[in-house]
């Protein structure tokens, strides 16, 4: 661990940040963070955030439900992944743009967006480290006579241990909305990276940490607006772009596209901004 | 935790059950069912055609069931030497949606009329506006198409896309819609006809016109009022054979009176004026109407001598600037005469629907939006709503949404309303400026009308929101 703290100095950054901040408000999850800390080096799993997710599972696919933040984030996601994937003139444009391109989407949870691509045609692998949700995706999955021939493929597996099959296996991976309820996000970078073919696109979106995000994605979207549940981000778990940028660089990507990320509320609609002070998405792109 | 996986399942079952019932009755339910469609469009005219021969050219669209319904029967179309009295006057983006589907090369193989200078005056004053293609990088101020030469030419590559997803019924007469209500999104719109045949889409597009019935049946409020005028048309013979480019309309305090060129020795005529007065000139003999014609092109009015000496001081000062005072001006053409029956009258009205979508339901052209001819863009804000439309269905689509995704809607009724709604406000204001003889403001308008025409600027602004 302390190798790893003087590689990124912003890791150690974190640690001391959360410690202050955990021993001014709660002595109780100090001892969490500790026991986090232990299992760290080996998984990229946090236990606490599966659980709070798994809880909502009855909720998943209510497109009016605590998760519809999630589901509009499609109008954006998918055309970031897809655009990103592929690049074509308005003539040459298909129903199946991602036919033929193997995606997996890391953290599929309910399968919102594994759904979405496979609709699209690609096909899509889900992999998510809660059991109660691969089961609400594998249910759901059968609902949608569009993706009848093109179900995604879900696994109840974290990512560390997806790539010991599947390494240099796909043409993308998508981690969306999920870096920031990871443990040891290094080794979730490069895990997933690992997963990629050389040439193959890495998505993610995810909040950026700054003070405004503190006062809008947490306090603000749990407390006041009550567009998602208490307890569903921990400040000290987003990342920069800078920092997801040199994860990226450091496992051999090429970081090609930063963008910024609005949502509004009131429409529950996003957009692409280019403030990246609240979210961002990024792409990167594996090389040889 | 298996216990609440298992339970979940379950509901999920029902509700596909739930689903698939809903299938097995709206196929059985009714006798006369003839089957479901993603899109149907109420309304086979101009702009309901030109959507369904977008959708057909889309790559993205074609593969979508649709089906058009159309009032009226089948006619064959003939290109006539004479002239039909019902014209449109086109703008720069109706031509370019249309060359984008193929639909202007028939237009152009049948026949159009380019208008390269407008003419825009005041019975009341000296005021006076010019737009000509020169301050528009030498384009065309807009094209002269009559309405059936349109239609015809859409439906010509409507025919030659080969659509086998595209179904059309003539003489369909509606009997009623019932729409989904926003609580059950899985119901589909039933279209029901006079006859008795059935239809259910997805998608239900309201392209039926000023009138409505899609738009009553989603229940919207619609803001509307009669202008108590009529517009009279009729096709016109010139009394000299000229280049005819121009574009003439001048105001009268009965409303506009404008010639649209249609080839070297004929004009459209547009006279907008109070019901009464419109009645009294279609009953006129021929020859009494030319002279009336003649009379609204070139007889002064009453003018106040005050507004005339305020004129000139505000043309004095623009020359002083080195600007165009509007005294420059070429002369209209006279009237010969008008091609027999030619004559007819249509109301005048201003409408707007306040929501152009509802779950699974969509407005174009006149259905949402009515405006006075006075500026020829009703047809081109139709049209405007087909190429909004068309793009954020194929954007929709391409994402892998659904084609009733309720995103794609709100911006359509959004980005549409924002173009619309100012647009008809300044008709409707021009409307009401010029519709009065009180001095003071003929006064104003006078003034503002010599100095937009003097700064150019704001004149290409003009140009160009008209334009889209």
């Amino acid at each position: 661990m302390s190798s790893a703290v003087l590689r990124m100095p912003w890791l150690a950054y974190q640690k001391i940040f959360n410690k202050t901040i955990a021993s001014q408000t709660r002595l109780l999850s100090s001892v969490n963070a500790v026991k986090k800390d232990d299992v760290q080096t080996i998984t990229t799993v946090d236990k606490s955030d599966v659980e709070f997710f798994s809880n909502q599972m009855n909720h998943w696919w209510e497109l009016d439900g605590p998760l519809k933040a999630l589901h509009s984030m499609n109008l954006i996601r998918i055309p970031f992944v897809r655009d990103g994937l592929v690049q074509c003139s308005p003539a040459e444009r298909n129903l199946s743009p991602l036919r033929d391109k193997k995606i997996l989407d890391v953290g599929c949870g309910g399968g919102i967006l594994s759904e979405g691509l496979a609709r699209l045609g690609a096909t899509v692998t889900g992999i998510d480290a809660s059991k109660d949700l691969i089961a609400v995706a594998e249910a759901h999955k059968v609902l949608d006579p569009r993706i009848e021939n093109n179900k995604p493929t879900y696994y109840n597996i974290t990512i560390e241990d997806h790539i010991s099959k599947y390494s240099n296996y796909y043409d993308a991976v998508v981690a969306s909305e999920v870096i920031e309820h990871v443990n040891n996000q290094e080794l979730f970078v490069k895990s997933c990276v690992q997963a990629l073919k050389p040439g193959g696109r890495i998505f993610f979106t995810t909040p950026n940490r700054t003070r405004l995000s503190q006062l809008l994605v947490i306090y603000l979207a749990e407390n006041v607006l009550k567009l998602l549940e208490k307890g569903s981000h921990q400040y000290e778990k987003f990342i920069t772009p800078n920092e997801l940028t040199f994860l990226l660089e450091r496992n051999n990507c090429h970081v090609e596209s930063v963008y910024g990320i609005l949502y509004h509320f009131l429409a529950n609609s996003w957009e692409f901004v280019r403030a990246q002070s609240l979210m961002y998405a990024m792409q990167a792109v594996k090389l040889n | 935790m298996i216990l609440n996986t298992q339970k979940f399942l379950l509901k999920n079952l029902k509700n596909t059950r739930k689903l698939l019932n809903i299938r097995l009755l709206s196929t059985v339910g009714d006798e006369k069912y003839k089957g479901n469609y993603d899109v149907i469009i109420a309304g086979g005219g101009m702009v309901g055609c030109t959507l369904a021969c977008a959708m057909a050219k889309n790559p993205l669209l074609s593969s979508l069931k649709v089906l058009l319904l159309e009032g009226s029967p089948d006619k064959k179309f003939e290109l006539k030497p004479e002239y039909s009295n019902r014209v449109v006057a086109l703008s720069q983006n109706t031509k370019l949606l249309m060359s984008s589907i193929n639909v202007w090369q028939h237009v152009e193989n049948m026949r159009l009329q380019p208008v390269r200078h407008m003419q825009v005056w005041d019975a009341c004053s000296d005021a006076m506006i010019s737009f000509s293609s020169s301050e528009i990088l030498d384009d065309d101020v807009a094209y002269i198409v009559e309405n059936d030469v349109l239609l015809h030419a859409v439906n010509t590559e409507l025919n030659k896309t080969n659509n086998k997803n595209l179904d059309i019924v003539y003489g369909a007469k509606i009997d009623s819609y019932k729409l989904p209500t926003s609580t059950d999104r899985e119901l589909k719109s039933l279209v029901k006809l006079a006859n008795g045949d059935a239809y259910s889409c997805q998608l239900l597009i309201g392209a039926d016109g000023a009138n409505s019935a899609v738009r009553r049946a989603m229940g919207v409020q619609y803001v509307s009022w009669n202008y108590k005028q009529m517009g009279v048309v009729a096709t016109l013979h010139l009394a000299e054979e000229t280049e005819n480019t121009t574009a003439w309309q001048r105001w009268l305090p009965t409303g506009p009176v404008a010639l649209l060129p249609l080839d070297s020795k004929r004009s459209s005529l547009v006279w907008s004026t109070w019901e009464e007065n419109a009645k009294e000139l279609l009953k006129l003999p021929e020859e009494q109407f030319v002279d009336a014609l003649n009379d609204a092109l070139w007889k002064q009015y009453p003018r106040s001598s005050a507004v005339d000496a305020c004129m000139s001081w505000v043309g004095g000062c623009l020359r002083g600037a080195g600007l165009a005072d509007g005294a420059a001006r070429q002369l209209p053409p006279s009237v010969r005469g008008i091609a027999p029956a030619s004559r007819a009258a249509f109301p005048l009205g201003f409408g707007h629907s306040t929501r152009y979508v509802a779950p699974g339901v969509a407005l174009v052209g006149d259905a949402a939006h009515r405006v006075h001819p006075l500026a020829g863009q009703g047809v081109n804000l139709g049209f405007g709503d087909i190429k909004e439309l068309t793009e954020l269905l194929a954007d929709t689509v391409y994402t892998g949404f659904d084609i009733t995704h309720p995103d794609w809607m709100r911006r359509y009724e959004s980005e549409r309303q924002k173009h619309n709604v100012p647009t008809q406000l300044a008709i409707e204001a021009l409307h009401r400026l010029y519709t009065v003889d009180f001095p003071p403001v003929v006064l104003l308008r006078s003034i503002g009308v010599q100095v937009t025409n003097a700064l150019q600027p704001i004149k290409k602004f003009v140009m160009a929101h008209a334009a889209t």
